[in-house]
């Protein structure tokens, strides 16, 4: 049976700033009916779902994340990496173009595409190239890739460091209405950097990034945004500088939009003391500083969308030296625990934090793959169900991930995502 | 209190003061000096005076090790840490089996994991490495149950050689205490810079590091305690004064293809140790240099061959040191 009454939660939708108890009804997919708590729908068709103690949102929203299918399924397929967004609340992924062969032509989208409907558990939208095999020489037939259904353009983590193609880039894309993505990083500056750059580089010996590597390429894609009036979207910001360039940019009314990662909100470079690749990533793990600007930036809205930067890779690859490990943390199914620490110490409101996962990102995508991000009534029934005081000890043995690839094993955390519909059928139930 | 081992008339007797006993030793593996204690890095001292008394003997051999297996693997070239520790091995009567990377399975693309379980299997009690990024030894210890010892790791560390430099100072100067220490060269990705800060700042001497700024290490001396305060000087004259010791790094040449320092030449005009720069220092200061030198570019030839240099007594403190460390590692694993 896919009718389901969602009873008596406390239902968070920023889009519609609801905030209330009250009870959902789900059925033929949609959502179908909102009522106040105590009261019922109309039909007595469906499962009850006791939801006292929990919140029912929206299905989370990712911008950004790693499914590594086709290429590098010995880290993550489409099937696994959904079942580990299903866990984790999201019901939507949009999935960079690092595989292999990159997501530069119509015949790797179509490939996406028939894989997410045959395997996948929550909507997969992919992300095209902005130039060919992500090398930075040639720009993608960025047309054929919009016809074709991809949501933005981006080389992930290879940016485009020649300005001119850049700049050419930006321009080109305005006639497809899709944001950019960037990954700011100069990578001639960070030149074989591994984490971020100070005292703690210095004492493991290992080399620095310095966070003038982010803002530099930061500030030259506003300008180019600015030179083209192009629509940009800057990928997991991580410095109190970048905070800063976006929001004074944004105070020009340019058409930015940007993001911040679970873990560059929550965890500091210290992390990798003892050289726990698993707490290698790029942009790399920054300060307490950092973190406080990030906050700040996601309140006064600098900063759009919280998106995961899921990368899974295998334990034989984490399992090396230090300077030889991926960059990466598999955090799909950590995102809303570590983030709800934030919520329960006072840094983060409840609200906020839900809509940046919804419709903050919602907004950035744009309408015409469906209204996500919202629980609407008519609307596709993507919705999550978050116990807000559940703590667990994270265990990635457990994950549906095939990357076992985080800092936080052994770490409790407070807040679990409980349920996930997507569609209105149930992926997820703990 | 004495430890005493006989056999064909070899002994090595260890005399130990009441305030340094082996037990205070805590370690399984040696990855740096920052995890060491006054208490322990005085005791290594100490037990290299008996190890040199045996060096000086026309038979130097003990039997502290027979029977135990030691393992060298070196991912990188070394001519002296190497061989050094191949000799400290056998004076000490351990059997020793020597790797190196460049004809072993790993160029066969052979993890290190696997290379070190290999190596357990064989038999190792303790492998001696040397690795290219920082960390590796980190790594490998999560895997074994032999003891490591770093030999030079990345940019990180290199212990021993730090351990053999300190007893250089103190054989000649009699305390580490209150030396006024002074570092020249690419400190920045100099593991045994790194080593030598820790050891002597955590017995009490005053270091001073002198670089080009694109040589200095990204982030010293900010609160906290990740990594000792150093002082910091940019002109080689002011950080030349009245040192006690002087120790000259190892310039890396590829550091200029880099765009780091504009030349080899200006790179000698600026910080090399030449002799009129040295009457700056104290008139008995050492002057070290962990080797392999580049005379005539970060030393004067005069500087490295004068009275004052201590270079080769470096090398030969080095087997002493190693002896002391391998006597002790083994010790702490006699279950």
């Amino acid at each position: 049976m896919n009718s389901w009454l969602i009873q008596n939660a406390r239902i968070i939708d920023p889009a519609q700033k609801m905030d209330n108890k009250g009870s959902l009804w789900i059925s033929d997919g949609l959502i179908k009916w909102i009522g106040q708590a105590g009261q019922l729908p109309p039909e007595h068709d469906y499962q009850v779902i006791d939801a006292g103690d929990l919140i029912a949102c929206p299905g989370f929203i990712d911008l950004h994340c790693h499914l590594r299918d086709p290429g590098f399924e010995d880290k993550e397929t489409i099937a696994s990496g959904t079942q580990a967004a299903a866990r984790g609340g999201f019901t939507t992924l949009c999935c960079m173009p690092n595989t292999e062969p990159a997501i530069d032509n119509q015949s790797v989208v179509d490939y996406i595409k028939l894989k997410a409907s045959t395997e996948g558990v929550v909507r997969v939208l992919p992300i095209g190239c902005i130039t060919q095999g992500r090398k930075g020489e040639i720009l993608a037939e960025m047309g054929e890739l919009a016809d074709s259904g991809v949501v933005a353009f981006s080389d992930d983590g290879n940016p485009v460091m020649n300005s001119r193609l850049m700049r050419q880039a930006l321009d080109y894309s305005r006639a497809f209405g899709l944001p950019v993505m960037e990954h700011c990083e100069d990578k001639v500056l960070t030149d074989g950097g591994q984490i971020n750059e100070g005292i703690i580089s210095t004492r493991l010996g290992l080399a620095g990034i310095p966070s003038a590597a982010e803002e530099i390429m930061v500030h030259r894609n506003i300008a180019l945004a600015e030179l083209t009036g192009a629509r940009l979207h800057l990928c997991h910001l991580s410095t109190a500088g970048s905070v800063e360039l976006v929001r004074s940019a944004k105070k020009k009314g340019l058409k930015i939009t940007s993001e911040v990662t679970p873990h560059h909100l929550t965890l500091t470079e210290d992390l990798v003391m003892g050289y726990v690749s698993n707490a290698k990533v790029n942009p790399p793990l920054r300060t307490q500083k950092d973190i406080q600007a990030l906050l700040e930036g996601l309140k006064d809205g600098t900063i759009d969308a919280i998106a995961t930067d899921h990368a899974p890779h295998t334990e034989l690859e984490k399992d090396s030296e230090f300077a030889y490990a991926p960059f990466g943390i598999s955090i799909l199914e950590t995102a809303l625990g570590m983030l709800m620490g934030l919520v329960h110490s006072g840094k983060l409101d409840i609200d906020l934090l839900i809509s940046k996962l919804t419709c903050g990102p919602a907004s950035i995508l744009g309408y015409k793959h469906g209204l996500t991000g919202t629980l609407v009534i008519g609307n596709q029934a993507d919705v999550t169900l978050v116990d807000p005081n559940m703590e667990w000890v994270v265990d990635s043995r457990t994950f549906a991930s095939k990357g076992k690839n985080t800092p936080l094993n052994g770490t409790t955390l407070k807040g679990r995502v409980r349920m996930t519909f997507y569609r209105g059928q149930r992926v997820w139930n703990l | 209190m004495a430890s005493n081992w006989q056999e064909d008339g070899a002994t090595l007797q260890l005399t130990t003061k009441s305030s340094l006993s082996a037990s205070a030793w805590r370690h399984q593996h040696i990855f740096d000096l920052d995890d060491f204690s006054t208490e322990e890095i005085d005791l290594v001292l100490h037990i290299t005076d008996s190890m040199k008394e045996v060096l000086g003997r026309p038979v130097k051999k003990v039997p502290a090790l027979r029977g135990k297996t030691v393992m060298t693997l070196f991912y990188e070239n070394s001519t002296r840490t190497r061989l050094s520790f191949e000799l400290a091995a056998k004076n000490l009567s351990a059997d020793v089996s020597n790797l190196s990377a460049s004809t072993s399975s790993v160029t066969k693309g052979e993890s290190l994991i696997d290379t070190f379980l290999t190596l357990e299997s064989l038999g190792a009690d303790i492998i001696i490495m040397r690795h290219p990024a920082s960390g590796a030894p980190n790594l490998a210890a999560r895997y074994v149950k032999a003891g490591i010892i770093n030999a030079g790791d990345g940019w990180h560390a290199h212990p021993t050689q730090a351990l053999l430099d300190m007893y250089t100072m103190k054989a000649h100067l009699g305390r580490l205490k209150g030396l006024k220490v002074t570092i020249i060269g690419d400190v920045k990705h100099s593991r045994v810079s790194r080593s030598n800060i820790w050891g002597l700042t955590i017995m009490g001497a005053d270091v001073t590091i002198c670089s080009p700024p694109t040589l200095l290490p990204a982030g010293l001396n900010c609160n906290g305690p990740l990594f000792p305060q150093v002082k910091v000087q940019m002109d080689i004259e002011k950080a030349l004064r009245d040192a006690d010791v002087v120790m000259v790094l190892r310039l890396q040449l590829e550091r200029m293809q880099s765009g780091l320092l504009p030349s080899l030449r200006e790179y000698a005009r600026l910080y090399q140790l030449n002799e009129s720069r040295l009457t700056l220092a104290k008139p008995q200061a050492l002057v070290m240099h962990p080797g392999p030198m580049n005379e005539g570019l970060e030393i004067a030839s005069g500087v490295a061959h004068s009275r004052q240099s201590v270079i080769n007594e470096q090398v030969t403190n080095g087997v002493a040191v190693r002896m002391a460390l391998l006597y002790l590692l083994a010790g702490g694993k006699k279950a």
